[in-house]
């Protein structure tokens, strides 16, 4: 065999034109990756939209008002469920805002460094709590200890208040928005310690320099500057909140009504679905269900349009005021 | 080196293509919750005797296994209601119901003292519609002349999930109440007209046990296992029934059961027999598609209808009467392969 060889030719015409090549393959795979997860969601809604076509042919508009939620004939209304997880979330909201940017502020501005890492650690180990057993310490300990203890407190010192009045039975929306409230605190602390420690320690040190104490250089400072991502930490964890199921079921009572009073039971879009989906076998029930699931992505889509806008409205303000 | 690959490369494929003549046959269910454990029990078993066939049981619920006989994704269904004639009409082929245990509801409750109650299904109607709220009502006190009942609120405890439970329990009370069948009716998820819900019947166990006052119901196995105490029920002829495995057999004795076995045993005629009642059974096409698997579902059929009834009892599930297993043992002989 002749050994003729000739001279190796590269592959490619010259290494600028290969980097260019990678460089828009980079761009595109990226970009099908980013696009994937807004196909995902349209693909979920459209899913859940040809599932229930049925019951959205059958109820209308009638679904989301009326309170009717009965299987044997057929009448179905998601009006309770809304309202269920509208308050449920609130509530939840209410208890673990305040407590997670308090715990973000402590982490970040007040904490010895060496108590910064525990204390870490354990709030990411709550989070890492899964839902049902969350549920099941729920029906075991903190539902007895409520119905024996706290709730009767509420009672005797906030009995004047429509929110506290009725029988107690434990398991209560109250009950579900506590426990909600614990699983969103890790997710809403964790952001937002990651913001607090994103502002610059130039803003700090610019409040120190005009005599500030500690707590105003937290409020001017630090606080006010963070005060978008902080927003979005919470929304992040209303979002989680309005999803929640298993350990929510097991604590919230689950009766359709709508009552003005806390101790009393009730239910979630989530908790609905996850009760019901097995055993419903006819298909206007199943339709139904899956109505709830499309109502629930819509409130989730709903309620973060809500807050981008009022994020907007925020920064507009802020814009006015400081000019 | 380059030899080694190659050879290394033809052993694995090789490997792929092996004959799966020793496997052994998977035969798949989907359905009812209730039967679970007694059914896993049974599969346990069989393996031992026939280790050629495996069964894959997902407790799925009834729903979820009528579905899925229907659409031909399992081999064999399993509900605690019978199908409905709407969704019967969609089967692609006849599918049978075969009935294979019974199972009894239990009225359970948390008082002081645990007394013994005594009820009936009126009384239960209306504690479950909420027109009896407190366990001093003369309606309760009536049956229970001796029991020293407190002057406290009556709260009721249903399931929040469906369940072959509640369509037996909502079932009876369709029956004894005109009322029941009229403003609620039997299905395996009502809109109950009071009281709280909790998820799986170690849920309404679970409620009931903490919280004082609480009236529910529970299938007999949790009862038992929970050291709940059971209400007894009054029956057809009059007499007041403690549950249990014997008189839910006898209830399935004296019930009017249609050919093809679609039926409901609650509230029965005889004399012992407990009221609240209910069958789950196995749901299976009369024309099999796989001829050897068909083979093997027929022969486990009828190994769970003669050896798996004597298993049941010592799970808290009541075997057919002889003469109810002796006619489905003559459907199953129906099944073609």
């Amino acid at each position: 065999m002749n050994a003729v060889t000739e001279p190796l030719r590269p592959a490619t015409a010259s290494p600028v034109a290969a980097g260019a090549v990678a460089d828009r393959l980079f761009k595109g795979v990226t970009l099908l990756m980013a696009l994937s997860v807004f196909v995902l969601i349209v693909l979920i809604g459209y899913e859940l939209a040809h599932q229930s076509t049925l019951a959205l042919r059958k109820f209308g508009w009638h679904f989301l008002t009326s309170s009717d939620w009965d299987p044997v004939s057929e009448q179905f209304g998601a009006l309770p469920f809304i309202f269920g997880t509208l308050v449920s979330s609130g509530i939840a909201l209410c208890i673990a805002v305040p407590l997670s940017i308090a715990t973000a502020v402590f982490l970040t501005e007040i904490a010895p460094y060496w108590l910064r890492q525990i204390l870490t650690i354990f709030i990411e180990l709550l989070a890492a709590v899964p839902s049902v057993i969350l549920g099941l310490w729920g029906v075991f300990v903190m539902v007895p200890w409520l119905r024996e203890h706290l709730f009767p407190w509420l009672r005797g010192t906030l009995g004047f208040l429509p929110l506290f009045t009725g029988p107690i039975y434990g398991v209560s929306m109250l009950a579900g928005g506590i426990i909600i409230a614990i699983m969103v605190l890790p997710i809403i602390t964790s952001v937002s310690r990651e913001i607090l420690r994103s502002v610059p320690n130039l803003q700090r040190e610019a409040a120190y320099a005009l005599g500030a104490t500690k707590w105003e250089v937290t409020r001017i400072a630090v606080l006010s500057y963070a005060k978008r991502g902080l927003f979005g930490a919470i929304i992040l964890g209303l979002g989680r909140a309005l999803g929640e199921t298993m350990a929510v079921t097991m604590v919230i009572g689950n009766r359709p009504q709508i009552v003005a009073s806390l101790f009393a039971p009730g239910y979630t879009l989530a908790s609905v679905i996850a009760n019901e989906f097995t055993e419903a076998t006819s298909d206007v029930y199943l339709n139904s269900l899956f109505e709830i699931g499309l109502v629930l992505l819509g409130v989730t889509v709903l309620v973060n349009a809500l807050a981008q806008l009022l994020l907007k409205a925020f920064a507009g303000l802020s814009n006015q005021t400081q000019r | 080196m380059k030899q080694l690959r190659t050879i290394l490369w033809a052993g694995f494929c090789l490997l792929l293509v092996q004959p799966s003549g020793l496997a052994q046959m998977l035969i798949n269910g989907a359905g009812a919750t209730f039967p679970y454990p007694l059914y896993s029990k049974w599969f346990d078993e069989y393996a031992r005797i026939d280790p050629s066939v495996r069964f894959n049981y997902q407790s799925i619920g009834s729903g979820g296994g009528q579905q899925q006989i229907l659409a031909q994704t399992v081999d064999f269904g399993a509900s605690d209601g019978p199908m409905s004639d709407e969704n019967l009409a969609k089967a692609p082929s006849k599918l049978l119901h075969i009935p294979t245990v019974a199972g009894a509801v239990v009225v359970t409750y948390n008082l002081p003292e645990a007394p013994s109650l005594k009820l009936d299904g009126p009384t239960i109607a209306g504690i479950f519609q909420g027109k009896i709220t407190t366990w001093s009502d003369p309606r309760i006190a009536s049956l229970n002349p001796g029991a020293k009942l407190p002057n406290s609120d009556l709260v009721v405890v249903h399931r929040s999930d469906g369940s072959g439970t509640g369509y037996i329990f909502t079932d009876y009370l369709s029956n004894v109440s005109k009322d029941w069948e009229k403003h609620v009716g039997r299905n395996t998820s009502v809109r109950w007209p009071t009281g709280l819900g909790a998820k799986g019947n170690e849920g309404v166990a679970g409620q009931i046990k903490q919280l004082p006052g609480t009236i529910g119901y529970v299938e007999l196995a949790y009862a038992h296992q929970n050291k709940l105490p059971s209400a007894e029920i009054k029956n057809a002829s009059g007499a007041f029934i403690v549950p249990s495995v014997e008189s839910v057999t006898e209830a399935l004795t004296t019930a009017k059961i249609p050919d093809d076995f679609r039926f409901s045993v609650v509230n029965p005629p005889g004399a012992k027999a407990y009221p609240i009642a209910g069958a789950t059974w196995l749901l299976v096409y009369q024309q099999q598609q796989d001829a050897i698997k068909g083979k093997k579902l027929v022969e486990f059929l009828q190994w769970a209808l003669t050896k798996g009834e004597a298993m049941a009892a010592s799970l808290d599930y009541a075997p057919l009467p002889s003469d109810l297993q002796t006619k489905v043992l003559e459907r199953i002989k129906t099944i073609k392969d």
